[in-house]
């Protein structure tokens, strides 16, 4: 018989842990620069991972590949299952559901986050010393702010709880009491991303990261 | 007096039925007599001897599946109250009112309430649910199984393939071929076993194939709903750990 639903899912699970769950604890360090360095560290980050050798496959094999893999078949299996917490509205089976739910908001979310800043950038509207002050301009709008809460929350979420499904996927969690100490330890970690992940958004919404204050600041560079 | 009152009590009841495999569902009332100790199934039995719905019309009696009463042959397994089970478990008295009957519609749907489970005992069999002993001469006792693996083996074996953990389970419908939480509890259970472990790559290639093990989402509905309290939920995790290590060998020995 045919095994390319074992494989592909396997491999979808693995992805989602190395490498994209490694780099949204990376995006989520070097974001928190913005609020507790200030401008000159979120820029001193920006610099640092953009000198990174190979730095085009980095991106490639590490971030878009593995990204568009997990999210394109992450929206199959959210389509294949029936949810029903209805009638059994237990904590796992919620967790369920919601795991298919964040799927779904962080794959528009990121969607619509790479337009905003990645793709401005391959397209030169946006360099990388801008990307402080663009992210500025789009999280001082109160509509996006809130898009934006919401979206690091889902995928916060997502890949802890997707941390726990890991676990037991690849039977490294194997009794009750494995998996309700992991659930205990990735729910930690959910809590400590979104509060850093939040951090973040109000570290890019203080008054150094606007255009003004960006120009005030190269003046008095130039002057100084 | 108190002959009267008990007389008047009754039972009610919204039985989802369906009259051929492809027919509409659809609902029809019914009150039964309350008599004491009644449990679902007494209640049908009710509904056969004088098949009258709640307008007091003449109706099909329900049909429904049952046979060993207690609980160990998995025949009568239907959603009652919105959660599959026996149904000659479910006593009255312990249900709330109307008890609402529905067939686990996870199965293809023969009538009323009765299902065809044919896939559970279809999946029994490709995951070879059981210890080859045959040879062509006689190849004495096998070796023994220790007493503290017994136990928890044991515990495994009490599955009656009912289908109500696949009823239970969301990643079980029409748009996947998931073989559902039982049958992978069975893999656990036979490779566990001193004989039947000879075969367990047998078995576990099975839960390999397509439909296979990979279809579990974790949503650990299983082990909620299992009337016998199998632990589906560390049967699926181990499973998982073995076809894992199974799909590494295969890659390390092409």
């Amino acid at each position: 018989m045919k095994r390319g639903y074992f494989y592909s899912r396997k491999l979808h699970s693995l992805l989602g842990i190395i490498p994209l769950g490694f780099f949204i604890l990376e995006h989520m360090i070097t974001n928190y620069a913005a609020y507790d360095g200030g401008k000159a560290a979120f820029q001193d980050s920006v610099k640092f991972l953009n000198e990174l050798p190979l730095i085009f496959f980095l991106e490639l094999f590490g971030i878009w590949l593995p990204l568009l893999y997990h999210g394109v078949y992450g929206l199959y299996i959210a389509y294949t299952s029936r949810n029903n917490v209805g009638n059994y509205n237990y904590g796992r089976n919620i967790a369920f559901m919601m795991q298919r739910i964040t799927g779904v908001i962080t794959f528009i979310f990121v969607t619509w986050h790479l337009y905003q800043t990645r793709f401005q950038i391959a397209i030169g509207e946006v360099s990388h010393e801008e990307l402080g002050t663009h992210m500025n301009d789009i999280v001082t709008q109160p509509l996006m702010f809130v898009v934006y809460i919401i979206g690091v929350l889902a995928a916060s979420y997502h890949f802890t709880n997707g941390l726990w499904a890991f676990l037991v996927s690849w039977g490294i969690t194997v009794g009750p009491r494995a998996q309700k100490v992991s659930s205990m330890i990735c729910t930690g970690l959910f809590v400590l991303m979104s509060v850093l992940f939040i951090l973040s958004l109000i570290g890019f919404r203080s008054q150094e990261f606007e255009a003004a204050a960006a120009a005030v600041q190269q003046v008095q560079s130039v002057i100084g | 007096m108190a002959n009267t009152m008990t007389a008047a009590k009754t039972v009610k009841f919204v039985v989802t039925r369906q009259e051929a495999p492809d027919a509409k569902p659809y609902t029809e009332e019914f009150e039964v007599p309350y008599r004491p100790n009644m449990n679902v199934i007494s209640a049908l039995m009710e509904i056969q001897r004088n098949p009258i719905n709640a307008t007091g019309k003449q109706t099909a009696p329900v049909c429904w599946e049952s046979n060993c009463l207690e609980e160990v042959c998995g025949a009568c397994s239907m959603v009652i109250n919105g959660k599959p089970r026996q149904a000659c478990s479910a006593l009255i008295d312990q249900l709330e009112q109307p008890i609402r009957l529905e067939p686990m519609k996870t199965f293809p749907i023969v009538r009323d309430l009765v299902i065809d489970r044919q896939r559970m005992f279809d999946s029994l069999k490709r995951v070879k649910a059981w210890i080859p002993i045959d040879g062509t001469y006689d190849l004495g006792p096998g070796p023994r199984m220790a007493e503290t693996k017994r136990q928890w083996a044991y515990e495994l074996s009490k599955c009656m393939t009912c289908g109500v953990c696949l009823e239970a389970c969301p990643n079980v419908n029409d748009k996947t071929s998931f073989i559902g939480p039982a049958p992978i509890s069975q893999v656990r259970l036979f490779n566990a076993h001193p004989t039947g472990e000879m075969n367990k790559e047998e078995r576990l290639e099975a839960l390999l194939d397509d439909g296979g093990i990979e279809g579990c989402g974790n949503s650990q509905n299983c082990v909620r709903s299992c009337p016998k309290g199998i632990p589906l939920t560390t049967s699926i995790a181990e499973m998982n750990k073995d076809t894992t290590k199974l799909m590494f060998k295969h890659w390390f020995k092409m």
